[in-house]
């Protein structure tokens, strides 16, 4: 894969956030390992799905994409240059070119600000359109998002919960960016709304030809909207690959059951899949287990697991890995992009395998 | 003239609104409704008036001040003269002087010190408790110890200690209002900054590449208006307490200068001579604070958008009233308008 | 023995609290020149003469460092200095005039409390009722008016028509406890009421306030829904839970309560300690002021261990350490 082709390259990411105790003299007993040593690209164009639990480290990473968070270590590329240590003016380009949607509709807008100026903040802070020039560039963005531009001085507390969510995106749009991460875009909203949004987000990224970070509980939404997709489990990518081989042959027993778990909208698929039930708690991100992250839950998991951390790499059964060169496995694989399916685990899943039943053998 | 009427107009002249209402426009509408806080407001107004007004007063009794009339202004005994003895509006005080005319210029030093310290200590505690909050760390223990501190100190002392080294003067008083009122509005604006930092508006305008400053001041300083204008305005009263009691302790402004409290530390000597020597300078001080007390509270329910499910309910609750049962909910304080009687209270 | 440790520490931070306070009044009064403080302590008619024999005298010509070591000294050894004007030990002046105040601030603060809490607490169970409103209008007048102005309203409309028609039983000034019970508190209580009064509009408000929230929340509906009784949901469940930021609330108060006890003192004429000093402020009696200081200080910081650990034993999440 030509390295043109890609927009970010994650390598070996890790965010740790310091844990304080105390009350005058606070002291750091531990940290939050939020992301631990991640490794991802996002290809020009194309949109990476990250699906995880909550706590998993999702928006912790997509932080540190957008250059938000400051990493513990390992680099963030774009566009070719390492902005993991940048000062806060060499940023500053770089914010024009990466933007952010987010969550909550309502509390992602400024309630004292009026539509037109939260849409124009943008301009306003990179000093690009002044006056009347403005007002005429948010109006253009607000009717591209499908939005009345008369309601430029309306407060977004008289907006609705979607018509929210493409203020938002009109702000993120307005210095055409390379990147937008989303950040769970569409779980606030209403079923029949989410499908418009994204339906705008899929037409904005045909128009100006953007690269989505496409964060997401939703199984369902991130099949619909990405090519890639990577599974977070404690700060760690378990499995990432293309969307159809990931979806249709998982290969983490943790893909497997967050599959399982989720309700299907065809009903032979739902008949076909067996529930995999967890069974325990997700362990604390201060004091993650040894081995793999996994092992506490898992019900394939055996001695190996506990000791050895996986590393994530091709199924050399499978497909014969991308590059021939076997021993920097880990770091090439974790960066390559496009048809390569990934796993993190000790004992795969094969096709066919029965999850559910080595899982009620276990707690039997 | 109000504070509230200035904010209502800079809204409007802002940006003229299609049709968004903002939300200085809804508590103005609220707050008309009020009849108490509009009487309040009324009552500062005429207050205000009368003060700026006080030497044509003055001038139309012909008794400046401080001058005292032996003669005209005391009895026989040499004690006070009534209200409407010789010219005498209100009666005199233990000198003989005009009691109306000193009332009207002891509320020029009320309503100063009031807005002034006011105003000073707010935009203090604004910046200061803004600063804390977003920034955090090191300066915000220091800061949340210092209030701390500054709530906990006795007030008396300092003012004492700063009498007792540079001599008692309305400078000092001031000083000493607001040192200990800034702490308490920053201890707010400091709380009210920590939540509305974690907000994703915030993260959405450093996504975008703002600054600090520009955060702090475009993104935050909008949300705290509200609450500040209402603990702002219960302030006023409160620091109007404070230099009455710090002039009754002769901490204060001196004679002859007129004030409220030193008019009121004199006349405890006269109590059965001259009740009104007490009761009117009492009086004034009293319709004054509680003016100001009422159009705070006034404000804060105009603002609390809780206040409209209030109205609701107790529309609701006159329909039923024939199977009401105890409990509201919702009453108590809104989150977003701490209960600024406790934050800076004053004796 | 938890308590035990947690009881130093405090003991001590609030020694070295008062150690700081008094060393800052110490150097604000006589870190100036020499000339400046004789001035001030022999008044402005004061001749050369008088003035080098006042700075002799006093010792005001040693080095400052010289003099605030005996300061401390005296200080370690209990003793604040000598009146510059009756040459009395401070530490008598103090003692005996700490009677008055103490009974004004005990009474004062018990009365506050209950009445504050209790009227807030009652307004909050019947939320808009007529004592609602009455009470409302109530705080907003006693927070309205300053201490010294209920005093003097109080002698005006109570003590002066009583006396008149004979009843003496309530007096001004003061009389203690040892020379009568009933003349004690017939001297008292209205200091007691002017004290109590403003702290108790503030108390009646919060309490009220944080009474309404409680009894929205979910755990007391859940109670209601079991079945209890409503005196028993108040009682039990949402009084504890909602006093409990009130009680925190009063060491902050303790600091500007001092300031009350000075008015009352004065508008009564007790002759307490807070008498004595604005007496002193007037004469520039440095060692009786500085002593004043040193006795607020101590008593903010007690007050304010006695209040922490009140919350303590209502609020069992917080733990002492
Ligand atoms: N600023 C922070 N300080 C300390 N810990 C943090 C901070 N931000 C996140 N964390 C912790 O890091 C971990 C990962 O959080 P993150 O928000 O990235 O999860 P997520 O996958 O986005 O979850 P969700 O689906 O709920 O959004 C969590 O345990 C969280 O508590
Ligand atoms: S490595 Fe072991 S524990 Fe981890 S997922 Fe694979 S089988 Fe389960
Ligand atoms: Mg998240």
């Amino acid at each position: 894969m030509a390295a043109d082709d890609v927009l970010v390259r994650v390598e070996n990411v890790v965010k740790y956030f310091p844990v304080k105790a105390g009350g005058l003299f606070r002291h750091t007993v531990g940290h939050v390992h939020a992301v631990d040593d991640v490794s991802l690209v996002i290809e020009r164009g194309k949109t990476l799905g990250l699906v995880g639990e909550t706590g998993s480290g999702k928006s912790t990473l997509a932080r540190c994409v957008a250059g938000l968070l400051p990493v513990t270590s390992g680099r963030v590329t774009f566009d070719g240059r390492d902005i993991t240590k940048l000062s806060r003016g060499a940023m500053r380009p770089l914010r024009r070119e990466v933007q952010m949607i987010f969550q909550d509709p309502y509390s992602s807008l400024n309630p004292r600000r009026r539509v037109g100026s939260i849409i124009g903040d943008p301009f306003a802070i990179h000093k690009i359109a002044t006056g009347s020039e403005r007002k005429r560039r948010v109006q253009e963005l607000m009717e591209r998002v499908g939005l009345n531009p008369e309601h430029y001085n309306r407060f977004p507390s008289e907006f609705s919960g979607g018509q929210r969510q493409r203020i938002g995106v009109a702000r993120a749009l307005a210095l055409r960016p390379k990147l937008i991460i989303c950040d769970e875009p569409v779980s606030a909203l209403d079923v029949s709304i989410q499908a418009q949004v994204l339906n705008l987000l899929s037409d904005l990224q045909k128009d100006f030809g953007l690269s989505y970070l496409f964060i997401a509980h939703d199984l369902e939404v991130v099949r619909h909207v990405s090519d890639r997709v990577a599974v977070m489990y404690l700060g760690r990518v378990g499995e990432a690959g293309p969307k159809d081989a990931l979806y249709n042959r998982p290969r983490h027993p943790y893909t497997v059951a967050l599959l399982s778990a989720a309700p299907a909208a065809d009903p032979d698929t739902a008949a076909a899949r067996q529930r995999v039930i967890l069974t325990g708690d997700v362990p604390s991100p201060i004091d993650p287990p040894a081995g793999c992250r996994f092992h506490p839950r898992c019900p394939k998991a055996q001695p190996l697991c506990a000791t050895e951390e996986p590393r994530l790499v091709p199924d050399m059964a499978a497909e014969p890995a991308a590059d021939g060169d076997g021993d920097s496995g880990a770091a090439t694989a974790g960066t390559a992009g496009e048809n390569v399916h990934l796993t993190a685990c000790h004992f795969p899943v094969a096709a066919g395998e029965n999850l559910a039943a080595a899982a009620s053998r276990e707690f039997a | 003239m109000s504070i509230v009427h200035e904010i209502e107009l800079e809204a409007q002249s802002a940006v003229a609104p299609v049709q968004g209402r903002s939300q200085w426009q809804l508590t103005w509408r609220r707050l008309r409704g009020d009849r108490v806080s509009m009487v309040a407001l009324v009552v500062i107004v005429i207050m205000v008036v009368l003060a700026i007004a006080a030497p044509v007063f003055a001038a139309l009794t012909g008794h400046p001040p401080n001058v005292a009339y032996p003669v005209t202004g005391e009895n026989a005994a040499g004690n006070p003269v009534g209200p409407f003895t010789n010219g005498f509006i209100l009666g005199t005080d233990s000198t003989g002087r005009d009691l109306l005319v000193r009332i009207l210029y002891g509320a020029r030093v009320s309503l100063f010190v009031g807005v002034v310290t006011t105003f000073i200590a707010t935009a203090l505690g604004v910046a200061i408790g803004l600063m804390a909050g977003y920034f955090g760390g090191i300066a915000d223990t220091v800061l949340a110890r210092f209030t701390d501190a500054v709530l906990a100190f006795a007030y008396v002392v300092l003012a004492i200690a700063l009498a007792v080294v540079y001599g008692p003067s309305l400078t000092i008083i001031m000083l000493v209002i607001t040192f200990f009122s800034w702490a308490g509005i920053a201890r707010i604006v400091r709380g009210q900054t920590l939540s509305i930092k974690e907000k994703e508006y915030i993260e959405a305008a450093r996504s975008l590449g703002a600054g600090p400053f520009r955060i702090m001041f475009f993104d935050i300083l909008p949300n705290l208006l509200a609450p500040v204008l209402v603990v702002g305005t219960l302030y006023i009263p409160q620091a109007v307490v404070f230099e009455a009691t710090l002039s009754f302790l002769g901490l204060g402004v001196q004679p002859p200068t007129a004030s409220w409290g030193n008019m009121l530390a004199d006349a405890s000597n006269f109590y059965q001579v001259a009740w009104w020597y007490v009761v009117f300078p009492a009086a004034a001080l009293l319709i004054t604070t509680l003016a100001f007390n009422l159009l705070g509270d006034g404000i804060r329910d105009a603002m609390d958008p809780r206040t409209e499910r209030l109205l609701a309910a107790r529309r609701l609750r006159r329909k039923n009233r024939k199977k009401r049962k105890t409990g509201v909910a919702g009453t108590g304080p809104n989150p977003d308008f701490p209960d600024p009687v406790h934050v800076g209270q004053i004796p | 023995m938890a308590i035990v440790g947690y009881l130093v520490r405090r003991i001590l931070t609030g020694i070295v609290v008062v150690w700081l306070v008094a060393t800052a009044a110490f150097f604000l009064f006589f870190a100036r020149p020499v000339e400046t403080v004789a001035r001030l302590l022999a008044g402005h008619a004061a001749t050369p003469q008088v003035i080098t024999e006042v700075i002799t005298n006093l010792g005001l010509n040693q080095p400052i460092l010289t003099q605030y070591w005996r300061f401390v000294d005296g200080l370690l050894h209990g003793n604040l200095g000598y009146s510059y004007y009756s040459q009395e030990s401070v530490n008598t002046i103090l003692k005996q005039d700490l009677p008055p105040t103490v009974s004004l601030v005990i009474g004062g603060t018990i009365l506050w409390l209950i009445a504050g809490l209790s009227v807030g607490i009652i307004s909050a169970t019947r939320a808009r009722s007529l004592f609602d409103r009455a009470s409302n209008v109530a705080v907003l007048i006693g927070l309205s008016m300053p201490v010294f102005v209920i005093g003097e309203l109080l002698i005006l409309v109570v003590f002066l028509p009583l006396n008149e028609h004979g009843i003496t039983w309530i007096d001004t000034g003061y009389s203690g406890p040892t020379s009568g019970l009933g003349s004690f508190f017939g001297h008292m209580v209205l200091p007691w009421i002017t004290l109590a009064s403003v702290q108790a509009a503030v108390y009646t408000r919060l309490s009220r306030g944080q009474l309404l929230d409680t009894l929205g929340e979910d755990y007391i509906r859940t109670a209601r829904a079991k079945g209890l009784s409503e005196r028993r949901v108040i009682f039990r469940h949402a009084v504890r839970a909602a006093l409990t930021p009130v009680v925190s609330q009063l060491g902050v108060d303790v600091g500007q309560l001092l300031g009350g006890v000075f008015v009352v003192e004065i508008v009564f004429g007790l002759g307490g300690i807070g008498q004595a000093t604005v007496q002193a402020v007037d004469q520039d009696n440095l060692p009786v002021i500085i002593g004043f200081v040193i006795i607020a200080a101590v008593f903010v910081v007690v007050a304010n261990i006695i209040v922490d650990l009140l919350y303590a034993a209502l609020d069992p999440r917080v733990r002492i350490t």
